[in-house]
């Protein structure tokens, strides 16, 4: 007979391996993440802009005439039975942009505002054109100094400036983006496999039968987070290598360090797991409890696109968040070459939070 | 030798209610014992905290002269149980399960195999949990509680929701145990016939005490109980006064059935006289059912209720 603690660890494999749909969901859908956010963000220098015309024939504008008689005709995808017009531009170093012109009245024009089809409308009025945008919105004020660039005849200007277009490894967008996604994938994993498997096993009284058997406690839990850790490290090497042979990504820095890092990442999240799923036996409450701790961090914690877009005031609370410090970790030692140095803080500060967490949970975990 | 369980004037509460109150209960070796009583009675509870999954509030319990505190290793090892509602991990097979749980107790794959074969789950032995019938998984938890060889047997509602089928399934191999090894069985129930059947002591208890103890005829006799007639009438009346000063035995009356159930000591003799009764006021029976008291219509006439609500 195997010992109890490696029949726990077996055990855990199995249910994990039997449900397909888990497998999906912990393996197969990061990696679909990586490569649709990866080619949605890595296309060939090419954008769209949308723009909505208010036309005014009493006072028309010559240059934009003279633009939009350049235009094809194409399908317009938000009214089929309406047309509208395409002028591609392209600036050598900034590449092609397709103007895509909609011709409407203002009521149609707000409409397609409020959809977020169209970030810009432009009127023809007596005085000239009229450039309508939130200038709050640096998509929108984008948008309209390329366009009225252009009309002004400036291309030539851009095209002539020195661009150099900057396409070595770490500075495109899925070399921000992987890290973000490993370190959203150890929290993920952690905190729904562990903490939700241990309410659902206590509101299912599987935790009381198990007590009620010599079962050492401690085995029990190590059997969790060994299995978890295993799992977690597959999830992260999946990712990792899918980016190395997909996108060509590369680990710049001490490896050491960074499996450091994955550790103290991962003890940080048992113990939080653990200290959530230590009362409660009811699956819903699970769920909240889960989410209300997830979803800020997910967030605020730079995955997706970079923090420094907050405000400067809530910068360092975002910076203190364990996802925070294990993605800024992950990508330093990705991107830009670091180790020990650079990732001995967050390391002791995550293995700090693991240990303070893991003892409290354990002091109030009911059993049943 | 000691007493396999002894419990002493043990309380346990749960918030503002008393789920367990003053009971005192001593089990011999090779005892079945069944604690009948509704729901919210304290079967579970009492049952729990002698499976030292909960602690009294007060009073003492000992498991074969050991109390769980500073036992609790050696006790697991003398006792088996089977909780009321138990899932086991979905995507195990049912000899995975058990093999799980024979690890905690460091046996042999052959004892799995054994455990199996008695609780008749070889042939599903691959099957996964969630695929088993209700039966089929009560028979599962009671294999596991019975994989140590365990000297004492704690079965909470183990027939609970199961059909005649699986439930006369389960009595089998229960039996069988009984014949075949000397072990000690508390089993709570609902259902008077399955502690008649399989034990030889039933406890009674409602809202945490003890109504009554004994064998079955022992309770019977000790509660003047020996049979009852119960009866409709042919024309809905509004008062059974007649009847209930007529002194035949005691009378009650439920509105809802609109029947009345007379207790008394000899039918043969009672059952003219009632019938008599009935007739010189004008009115005749309607529906007759003559038996021997059970202990479910013993625990009506002592709480007004049933044993399975």
């Amino acid at each position: 007979m195997q010992s109890p603690l490696l029949q726990l660890i077996i055990v855990q494999f199995k249910t994990f391996l039997r449900e397909p749909e888990v497998i999906f969901w912990s393996l197969l859908f990061p990696i679909l993440m990586a490569w649709g956010l990866g080619m949605a963000f890595n296309k060939e220098n090419e954008s769209v802009i949308t723009i909505v015309q208010v036309k005014n024939d009493q006072y028309p504008d010559t240059s934009f005439r003279n633009f939009l008689a350049g235009a094809k005709e194409i399908r317009n995808i938000n009214s089929p039975d309406e047309k509208a017009l395409e002028h591609d531009v392209t600036i050598q170093g900034l590449g092609t942009t397709h103007y895509k012109i909609i011709t409407g009245t203002w009521e149609q024009a707000y409409v397609l505002l409020k959809r977020g089809v169209v970030n810009l409308v432009i009127e023809e009025k007596a005085e000239g054109l009229e450039y309508h945008f939130d200038p709050k919105s640096s998509e929108a004020k984008s948008s309209y100094l390329q366009f009225s660039s252009i009309l002004k005849g400036k291309q030539d200007e851009l095209a002539q400036a020195m661009i150099k277009p900057l396409s070595q490894k770490g500075t495109r967008y899925i070399d921000f983006l992987i890290p973000g996604l490993i370190a959203m994938g150890l929290m993920m994993s952690t905190m729904w496999g562990i903490s939700y498997s241990l309410i659902e096993k206590r509101s299912k009284k599987l935790l009381r039968r198990l007590v009620a058997t010599p079962m050492n406690k401690g085995s029990f839990m190590v059997s969790q987070f060994v299995a978890r850790f295993v799992l977690c490290t597959l999830e992260a090497l999946v990712l990792y290598f899918f980016a190395r042979y997909f996108f060509g990504m590369t680990i710049e820095g001490n490896i050491s360090a960074l499996i450091a890092l994955f550790c103290a990442g991962f003890f940080a999240f048992c113990g939080i797991a653990l200290l959530l799923a230590s009362r409660t036996s009811n699956t819903f409450v699970a769920n909240g409890i889960i989410n209300a701790v997830v979803m800020p961090m997910m967030l605020l914690s730079g995955i997706y696109f970079s923090y420094h877009n907050f405000p400067d005031v809530v910068i360092p609370y975002i910076q203190a968040l364990p996802l925070t410090m294990i993605a800024d970790g992950i990508r330093s030692v990705f991107l830009e070459g670091a180790g020990w140095p650079e990732l001995f803080k967050p390391i002791i500060i995550l293995s700090t939070i693991g240990f303070v967490t893991f003892i409290s949970g354990l002091k109030v975990f009911k059993w049943y | 030798m000691h007493p396999i369980v002894q419990v002493s004037n043990v309380i346990k509460h749960f918030k503002d209610v008393k789920a367990v109150d003053g009971v005192n209960l001593e089990m011999q070796q090779g005892e079945f014992l069944a604690l009948l009583g509704p729901n919210g009675a304290g079967k579970t509870t009492l049952v729990e905290m002698i499976e030292g999954i909960q602690h009294p509030d007060s009073g003492e319990i000992q498991i074969d002269g050991k109390h769980w505190k500073g036992h609790a290793h050696e006790l697991h090892h003398i006792i088996g149980l089977s909780l009321q509602e138990t899932h086991f991990l979905e995507k195990l097979t049912v000899k995975e399960t058990v093999k799980l749980f024979a690890s905690f107790y460091n046996l042999p794959n052959k004892r799995v195999d054994e455990v199996l074969e008695m609780v008749n789950l070889r042939e599903k032995q691959k099957a996964f949990v969630d695929k088993l019938s209700g039966g089929q998984k009560q028979r599962l938890a009671l294999g596991i509680a019975m994989l140590n060889n365990a000297k004492l047997l704690l079965l909470d509602e183990p027939t609970t929701g199961l059909d005649p089928t699986a439930r006369r399934e389960m009595w089998n191999i229960l039996m069988q145990l009984r014949e075949e090894h000397k072990i000690s069985l508390i089993l709570t129930s609902h259902y008077m016939e399955e502690a008649e059947f399989l034990c030889e002591r039933i406890v009674i208890l409602d809202k945490g005490k003890i109504l009554a103890q004994g064998t079955l005829n022992e309770i019977l006799t000790a509660n003047n109980c020996f049979e009852t007639i119960e009866f409709s009438l042919n024309e809905p009346v509004q008062n059974i006064g007649f009847i209930q000063n007529s002194g035949l035995g005691r009378v009650d009356w439920d509105d809802k059935t609109r029947k009345a159930r007379l207790f008394v000591s000899d039918i043969v003799e009672q059952l003219p006289k009632l019938q008599a009764l009935v007739q010189s006021n004008g009115l005749n029976l309607q529906t007759l059912e003559c038996h021997k008291m059970t202990l479910d219509d013993l625990f009506i006439e002592m709480t007004g209720r049933r044993l399975d609500q």
